[in-house]
């Protein structure tokens, strides 16, 4: 019996309808696709209204299959196969054809357009008739999550999730949690210390039952899928035993080896080979830097073991693998500086007194090299002038396109603290002051009133080539004052270059591992910018913070605890949906040779010793299809892309090709006629 | 609608001059933050800075571009160009600048059209620059006080060996000259 | 190795210590340059001012008449390296302009297929086709104790963008350490000489001048290295009117970076073009290099 299909145009309000002629689409659908019992075009196909027509449809016409062309799988096709539930016909018997990501959006000739949607519902059509109904699986959500990122974003989730009485594992990939915040001095607009906020974060997040801490590590490997994953950790060596140290901290202050460090100090502090980057560090258990520690690079010293009063170094400690079951992850892995070098304009590595922010976030920090006093690189002189420069690196096609969005409350907050530390004149130099959150607006009319200078222009070059006697020995700004349309040298004794939030260097890699994947920029990509900003394309992994794109503390809180909501959704549920779209081998045509068993990237394939087959594991399989292209005899099957359905769909696509070939063969046979 | 549509938009002095600069469709992503201004070693001397020589663009002031002095003061140096966080080709756009002023007298309060003229005047008639020719003919018309100056110079360079009497023709002349001309013909009829 | 070779038309005459140094220099290191059989001028920053199309035939008629066999176009003097990579260039990427430019070629019996010939700086090919292991060999004559500002000028490091740095390059002072000299990092190296500014607005072109001469005499240079003609004549020629403007004293030799590449190599300043240049180098050659070698 002939399958009757349901053809549903939607014009997406003018999204579509502005470059498709969609009243024609339905129109000729209805007329030229065999078994197409009703063909219809409709505003908005999402909206109640629309569902509830292709329901009615479904009841009193009969429908057995339903077709709609509209936007992406990704933003409705769980509507309308819930529509098609809702009216008693299985869900995966409706198929979605775009016409809007790929046809609209992307064609500029309403014509060609319009030909492109007719051949794309064309292939839907034909391939939706060879459609199995198929029945979803449901798995159990375990209830622990993996939080990788112990900055404030991973600690806000990590909290909120273990508050709620749910496990968390906290991975961090240096050896105290806290990121980028524990370096700042103070915070903006408030001006609260970071430490003072942060810390006691730290040390909740420290104590909590709920939370296993995991620093000093990295994730190695995920496997499963949501609410099942596998997670293979790397713990680094730290080479001192976890339950024996105290903390107390005497193999550092013994330590005779210096080292400058360029992580936690910016590259303008020193620390010891055995460290704690920090005082108020989370863990407080230290480690040791292989690369500088004089037992590991020459064979002598062994001091820290010495002195240890419980016997906690252990040399011979190797990196350990650990595997963890989630049921979710929340990748929360923040950013990188820009490496202000890249542009030697600005002369930072060979002016001395260029700084980068963060250098001068450790120069503000009452905690930092030089406890808070703002001096120069000779570590003494107090500067006279201080110039900020926003934009470094950022609104720049040469090295990133878009704007960090903290830069300027960045500025002002730095232009503050020189401003309250020292007696120097303070410039910043901006391009456009994006002060557009609660409270900015105001700090910036602080700055004005406290004395601040502002100039408008970006800065050509920072340069140490005097021209006149008031210029010698100075840093020289040069730049456009756009305000005046003139140029301007301002001579200072200080430069801070505002530099550029930019991904990890491993985004993309650590990405790969969890199935999601990157915006141009680098920066993760979220399901939807703005109605699902933490969620992602993989079900279960979420992200939260700055590896989503630049932003600041309070935006990087408000994510971390979305992530953690969202979560705490998934684990109430207790159970998830996982599509039925897997793959199925056929046990008579299997000759037992294995081949998909070892391509299977999700493991997911098991061999039947007795029977001598293979078999797939239907809650593991992703449906990716890899062994049913790979099989020799042909026998595995991919549940919804078989080789009927895809076909069917080329055939449809190219109906236009097959009515020139009738039309051909029907002259061909009058004419022998 | 989509994104063929530029150049419908925009001032008409704005796509005139996109369209005489070879890349010029980047003008449009100006962020008016100066690094043009600022890099340009002429910068002081300009009437308006390249910056704003962009905003004029934008505003359709084609006559009051056309007459400054920005592009004559341009010296090719190229740092605004690669300095430009939207990469612009404003070295080129201020060449397109000159083409347009020249071509319609606007060039103002500069020897440069002058200078341009003569050195090409001679690149025609012999193939090659020849310095003297070029000196003497451009000084005496256009700066006839700062040829006094230049006397001591370019006696140094005459004892050195460096200021040649005569000029070098190419032998092939008539070959250059038949592609100027031809090129000519092209240009203008387009 | 063989390169086609676009001298340019200040090599003959008022670069000739650029031209007779690189020809030494060429045959010390063992590569043969091939000039351009009866090149054109390439209309430096003039012909572009005026007429696009024309400017950009002109140029081509150079490119077009590289001998068939060489892929290699070598130019000595900024301008013309920049005219002549930049007309091709554009020709590679303007359908229009190339299909133009042919037809105007045709006039005269020629055509060019954009892209055939790859134009390069002199100090390009010195430096990445011979390279420190070869120079340093052929070194005979360290500079040692020489303090030299190497100086870039615009166009061979601007806008093409090559392997060096467009705001700080190294590769002359890369060049000069393999050659003991004892280089100057100043930060104007790749500033403007003032280019033709010295014809057209003297107090423009003289303060630019002054601003590299300053540089040089703060980081306490010997000399400033040029790598094109028009910078040369610039901070040399016009040394003398620019002290005169400023009331400075400038004495500050100007020479050729092949010139002090052929010191280096062994050859005799006379057959390296020295004393042409107007404020001599020869002190300050005799002061740092005499107690070591005869020079």
């Amino acid at each position: 019996m002939a399958e009757r299909v349901g053809i549903y145009v939607c014009h997406c309000g003018s999204n579509i309808a502005g470059t498709v002629d969609v009243e024609e689409v339905a129109r000729w659908a209805g007329q030229h696709i065999k078994d197409v019992v009703v063909s219809k075009d409709y505003k908005f196909m999402c909206s109640s209204l629309g569902q509830a027509m292709i329901e009615e449809d479904i009841k009193t016409k009969g429908l057995t299959r339903v077709v709609v062309a509209a936007c992406s799988p990704h933003l409705h096709e769980k509507t309308f196969r819930r529509a098609c539930a809702n009216a008693g016909l299985n869900p995966y018997l409706c198929q979605m054809t775009n016409i809007r990501e790929h046809v609209s959006w992307v064609c500029t000739d309403k014509a060609a357009g319009t030909e492109k949607a007719k051949a794309l519902v064309s292939a839907s059509a034909e391939r939706v008739k060879y459609q199995r109904p198929l029945e979803p699986m449901y798995v159990d959500v375990n209830p622990a999550t993996l939080v990788v990122g112990g900055g404030i974003a991973g600690l806000q989730a990590a909290l909120e999730l273990a508050d709620a009485g749910h496990p968390v594992y906290l991975v961090e990939r240096e050896p105290s949690i806290g990121g980028h915040m524990a370096q700042f001095d103070k915070t903006f607009p408030t001006l609260d210390c970071s430490a003072c906020i942060l810390t006691p974060k730290m040390s909740e997040a420290g104590q909590h039952e709920n939370i296993t801490l995991l620093t000093y590590s990295e994730l190695e490997e995920v496997s499963g899928s949501v609410g099942g994953f596998t997670v293979k950790i790397r713990k680094k060596a730290r080479y001192v035993d976890y339950d024996k140290c105290t903390g107390c901290g005497i193999c550092s202050e013994k330590c005779p080896r210096k080292v400058i460090d360029t992580v936690f100090e910016a590259g303008i502090g020193e620390r010891k080979a055995i460290y704690s980057p920090f005082p108020q560090a989370v863990p407080r258990i230290p480690v040791i830097d292989v690369d500088s520690c004089l037992y590991f690079t020459r064979g002598k010293c062994q001091v820290c073991s010495k002195v240890c009063p419980t016997n906690a170094i252990d040399y011979e400690q190797k990196d350990e693998l650990i595997e963890v079951k989630v049921g979710n992850i929340i990748l929360a892995t923040g950013w990188k500086l820009f490496d202000c070098a890249r542009m030697p304009q600005y002369g930072y590595g060979r002016l001395a007194n260029v700084f980068t922010n963060l250098e001068f976030e450790r120069l503000c920090n009452a905690a930092g090299p030089t406890n808070g006093k703002i001096v120069l690189r000779d570590g003494k002189t107090e500067p006279k002038s201080v110039a900020i420069i926003h934009c470094v690196g950022s609104r720049d096609v040469n090295y990133n396109e878009g704007c960090s969005a903290v830069c300027c409350m960045a500025a002002l907050k730095l232009g503050h603290l020189v401003l309250e530390k020292t007696n120097a004149e303070v410039y910043s130099f901006y391009i456009d002051m994006r002060t557009n959150q609660k409270m900015y607006e105001e700090f910036y009319q602080r700055l004005l009133a406290e004395g601040m200078h502002f100039v408008r222009g970006k800065v050509a070059e920072v340069t140490d080539a005097a021209r006149n006697p008031d210029e010698q020995g100075k840093l020289i700004v040069q730049c456009e004052d756009t305000l005046l349309g003139r140029q301007r040298r301002i001579p200072v004794d200080m430069v801070v270059l505002m530099s550029a939030m930019e991904p990890q260097a491993d985004a993309k890699e650590l990405g790969l591992k969890c199935g999601i994947s990157c915006s141009m920029a680098g920066w993760y990509t979220e399901r939807h910018p703005k109605l699902d900003p933490v969620a992602t394309m993989t079900d279960g992994v979420f992200v939260a913070g700055v590896c989503q794109g630049a932003k600041d503390i309070p935006a990087s809180v408000a994510q971390g605890a979305a992530a953690a909501a969202r979560v705490q959704g998934m684990i109430t549920k207790g159970r998830v949906m996982i599509e039925p779209i897997v793959a199925t081998i056929d046990e008579e045509g299997c000759s037992g040779c294995r081949i998909c068993n070892n391509l299977c990237p999700y493991n997911a394939i098991e061999f039947d010793e007795e029977k001598k087959v293979s078999r797939v594991i239907a809650a593991l399989c992703k449906g990716c299809g890899t062994c049913v292209a790979a099989c020799p005899a042909g026998v595995i099957t991919g549940a919804h892309f078989n080789n009927q359905q895809i076909f069917a769909e080329i055939e449809g696509a190219l109906w236009d090709a097959a009515a020139a070939k009738t039309e051909e063969e029907t002259a061909t046979q009058s004419v022998s006629a | 609608m989509g994104a063929h549509s530029e150049g419908n938009h925009g001032s008409a002095f704005l796509r005139e001059v996109i369209a005489d600069t070879p890349g010029g469709e980047r003008i449009v992503h100006c962020l008016q933050c100066g690094s043009c201004g600022g890099s340009c070693p002429s910068g002081a001397d300009m009437q308006y800075t390249p910056r704003t020589i962009f905003a004029m663009i934008n505003a359709n002031q084609r006559d009051a571009v056309l007459s400054a002095n920005t592009m004559w003061y341009c010296v090719s140096c190229y740092l605004c160009m690669t300095r430009c966080p939207q990469n612009i080709p404003i070295t080129d756009v201020m060449y397109a600048l000159k083409r347009l002023a020249i071509a319609e007298g606007k060039a103002r309060g500069t020897d440069a059209p002058a200078l341009a003229k003569t050195f090409t005047d001679i690149l025609e008639k012999y193939g090659r620059s020849f310095e003297l020719g070029l000196a003497s003919r451009y000084y005496l018309l256009n700066r006839p006080m700062a040829m006094m100056k230049m006397g001591p110079m370019g006696l140094s360079m005459f004892t050195r060996g460096r200021m040649a009497l005569l000029p070098t023709k190419i032998k092939n002349l008539d070959q250059l000259q038949a592609i100027i001309k031809k090129a000519r013909e092209l240009g203008e009829a387009s | 190795m063989k390169y086609a070779y676009y001298p340019g038309c200040s090599m003959e005459c008022n670069a000739a210590a650029y031209e007779m140094s690189t020809q030494v220099v060429a045959r010390a290191l063992g590569f043969k340059l091939v000039e351009v059989d009866d090149w054109n001028c390439c209309g430096a920053t003039e012909f572009f001012s005026q007429d696009e199309l024309t400017a950009s035939a002109v140029v081509a008629r150079n490119l077009a008449l590289v001998a068939p066999e060489l892929n290699q176009l070598v130019a000595p003097c900024a301008a013309c390296y920049l005219n002549l990579a930049k007309t091709d260039r554009l020709m590679q990427d303007n359908a229009t302009i190339n299909a133009k430019v042919n037809e105007a070629l045709a006039a005269g019996g020629l055509k060019y297929k954009a892209g055939r010939v790859r134009v390069r700086h002199l100090l390009d090919v010195i430096y990445q086709d011979f390279g420190e292991e070869r120079i340093r060999e052929k070194v005979v004559r360290s500079l040692e104790g020489l303090r030299v500002a190497p100086y870039y000028g615009c166009q061979v490091v601007r806008p093409i963008k090559g392997d060096d740095s467009t705001e700080y390059p190294l590769h002359m002072d890369e060049l000069f350490k393999w050659l003991g000299a004892e280089v100057v990092d100043y930060p104007v190296k790749a500033h403007c000489c003032g280019g033709h500014m010295t014809q057209i607005s003297e107090p423009q072109a003289f303060e630019l001048i002054r601003r590299l001469l300053q540089s040089a005499v703060d980081y306490e240079a010997d000399m400033i290295l040029c790598m094109c003609p028009m910078c040369q004549l610039n901070l040399d020629a016009y040394q003398s009117r620019v002290n005169g403007f400023f009331g400075t004293n400038f004495r500050m030799p100007i020479v050729y970076f092949t010139q002090m590449l052929g010191v280096a190599l062994g050859f005799e300043l006379k057959e390296l073009g020295f004393g042409k240049e107007l404020v001599s180098a020869e002190p300050a050659l005799r002061a740092k290099l005499a107690q070591r070698a005869s020079v």
